[in-house]
């Protein structure tokens, strides 16, 4: 096995996701298998080897910081699922 | 022919002759859509009156003689692009009630040049999938064989497009997903460099991959939508400050000098002998518009699709945190406390293939499986990049299938998402290494099913694809064959 039932409970609740029994079987025999293909990757010799993360080499993109319009309190606060005009309101942390 | 049936260019020469208006084109596309939206299924939200208002402008400004060729032109838009007051969802239920504030830079571009947008596009959810079966709002169907997939993630483009619903649409592609559906629906579909296009108000899948394209009915349709929305953009801090080109000026007979590359990996095991049929073909007619063609090699091709389904769902897994329930989107109601609310909202709200690529990525680049997973595929992101640099010094263009094969039956994938990420494999190196491609015509399976042709090129060498694909498109005169709907 590439990857266990109790690892993928494990990475579902780092990424913030509930599973059901039936989806933590069903996502550990579909990653077991995609974890099985992309091992393929370890037919090659890396060493030394610059990653790339970017697909094209960029500087840092500096601008003058300058006050400008930007999204109104109302507007930003008007697709949320519960708010009180001033701020979003969510549910009790402790 | 139906207004709704032609292609921007030609509209505009018949809205420059005041043989028809915005309005009247704006009618025709909507009595297509009322015909045939119910078999098609390529909408998630109409914009209907919206569109009409459009129009009316439009009809003022092509009276008085203003106006550029995408003046009154109604399109679709793939529903990840932000669009101000007009509903958008990335085909997810999470973001059923967003109405994003903001418009994104290239539908606003499109805007300012006079198009109307009738609709946005369905997709697979956040734009992950090959067949648009992953989408919470329904599958739509191929325009030629309304039991077969029409492609993905641009689905709901790439059939509206084909279906004439529309005269041309927008998209994105990560790993294939202009290029794919556009080869699946018989129309041509342009991923630009990286940095070509701004993506700011495309929602995020993988930010190093993502690019904004236009799916279209020819060539000189793409090289008029591509002169409107390519450009720098601050808003988008990897958006390349680089002049734009007239790319009609692209669109010249003869590929006298120039030099076509043919991969050999891409003509492997698993190729359709029907798609492979079609594209020597095509390569035949590109030697007979004047083209050098020789054999080049792409040694890392085959490792493309295991480097990208580490990389992209890594990148998806940061980009999707966001959609918490707190800010936009849907919430669960019903959790007492902020970190269940997280947990169920995110668990009801995201599709399976959504689901699968979050725990992917964020496995992916968990402590002690960072070096053997993500670090690995970007070494091998590396070595893809250099092939290209190799083939690029001997050729100008690269030449190949989109996809293996032809549009696969609706159903027929679902339970196999690995067999359903293989498809990609000759799309998802271009995107790896920020590269331009093109898909065009240039065939037709025996069951009825298009066929497209891939052009890569260098960055930035968006003209040399339009040239190339001119050139086919003219000598196989494919362009204005349509799907029998009826």
């Amino acid at each position: 096995m590439n990857i266990s039932k109790e690892e993928v409970v494990k990475v579902a609740h780092l990424a913030r996701l509930d599973l059901s029994e039936g989806e933590v079987a069903e996502i550990t025999e579909q990653l077991d298998r995609i974890l099985g293909y992309v091992a393929k990757l370890n037919e090659i010799n890396t060493e030394n080897i610059e990653p790339t993360t970017h697909a094209l080499a960029l500087q840092n993109a500096f601008r003058e910081d300058e006050v400008k319009p930007s999204l109104p309190q109302n507007e930003s606060l008007a697709n949320a699922p519960r708010q009180n005009g001033e701020a979003f309101v969510v549910p009790r942390i402790i | 022919m139906d207004l709704n049936a032609l292609s921007i260019h030609e509209l505009n020469e018949l809205l420059k002759k005041k043989e028809t208006t915005p309005s009247a084109l704006t009618e025709a596309v909507f009595k297509r859509i009322d015909a045939v939206e119910e078999q098609i299924g390529a909408f998630i939200t109409l914009n209907k009156d919206e569109a009409f208002r459009r129009a009316g402008e439009a009809d003022k400004k092509r009276a008085s003689g203003d106006g550029g060729p995408l003046c009154g032109i109604p399109l679709s838009i793939k529903d990840v692009l932000c669009t101000k007051g007009l509903r958008t969802t990335a085909g997810s239920k999470i973001l059923e009630p967003f109405v994003p504030p903001y418009t994104a830079t290239v539908v606003e571009k499109l805007e300012d040049a006079g198009a109307i947008i009738v609709g946005k596009a369905t997709m697979d959810e956040f734009a992950m999938g090959s067949s648009n079966e992953n989408c919470a709002y329904g599958v739509p169907r191929n325009p030629w064989q309304l039991d077969s997939i029409c492609g993905g993630s641009s689905g709901g483009s790439a059939a509206s497009v084909a279906a004439d619903e529309c005269i041309a649409s927008l998209g994105s592609d990560t790993g294939g997903s202009i290029r794919q559906p556009a080869s699946h629906c018989g129309i041509v579909g342009l991923k630009p460099t990286y940095g070509r296009v701004s993506r700011f108000g495309l929602l995020a899948y993988a930010s190093s991959l993502d690019q904004v394209g236009p799916l279209t009915k020819d060539i000189t349709d793409c090289a008029l939508m591509l002169n409107v929305i390519s450009g720098y953009d601050s808003k988008d801090s990897t958006s390349v400050n680089r002049d734009v080109p007239d790319y009609c000026d692209a669109l010249v007979d003869g590929l006298n000098g120039m030099t076509i590359g043919i991969p050999k990996e891409y003509f492997g095991e698993g190729l359709d002998s029907e798609v492979e049929a079609a594209v020597r073909n095509g390569i035949e007619k590109l030697k007979e518009a004047g083209a050098q063609v020789r054999e080049v090699s792409l040694p890392h091709t085959e490792y493309g699709v295991a480097a990208y389904y580490l990389i992209a769902p890594a990148e998806a897994s940061s980009n999707l945190a966001r959609y918490d329930g707190v800010k936009y989107g849907m919430r669960d109601m019903e959790a007492e406390f902020l970190q269940d609310m997280y947990n169920q909202t995110r668990s009801k709200g995201f599709g399976d293939e959504v689901k699968r690529r979050i725990i992917m990525g964020t496995y992916a680049l968990s402590s002690g499986y960072y070096d053997a997973y993500y670090k690995k595929a970007s070494q091998v992101r590396t070595l893809i990049v250099e092939d290209y640099k190799k083939a690029f010094a001997e050729c100008d263009v690269l030449v190949s299938p989109v996809t293996p094969s032809p549009a696969w039956k609706i159903g027929e994938k679902c339970n196999d998402p690995l067999s359903m990420y293989l498809s990609d494999v000759l799309t998802i190196p271009a995107n790896l290494a920020g590269i331009p491609g093109l898909s065009v015509p240039c065939g037709m399976s025996d069951e009825g099913l298009p066929i497209g042709l891939q052009i890569q090129a260098s960055h930035f060498d968006e003209e040399k694809l339009l040239r190339v694909g001119f050139n086919l498109e003219t000598r196989l005169d494919l362009a204005g064959s349509k799907p029998p709907l009826s």
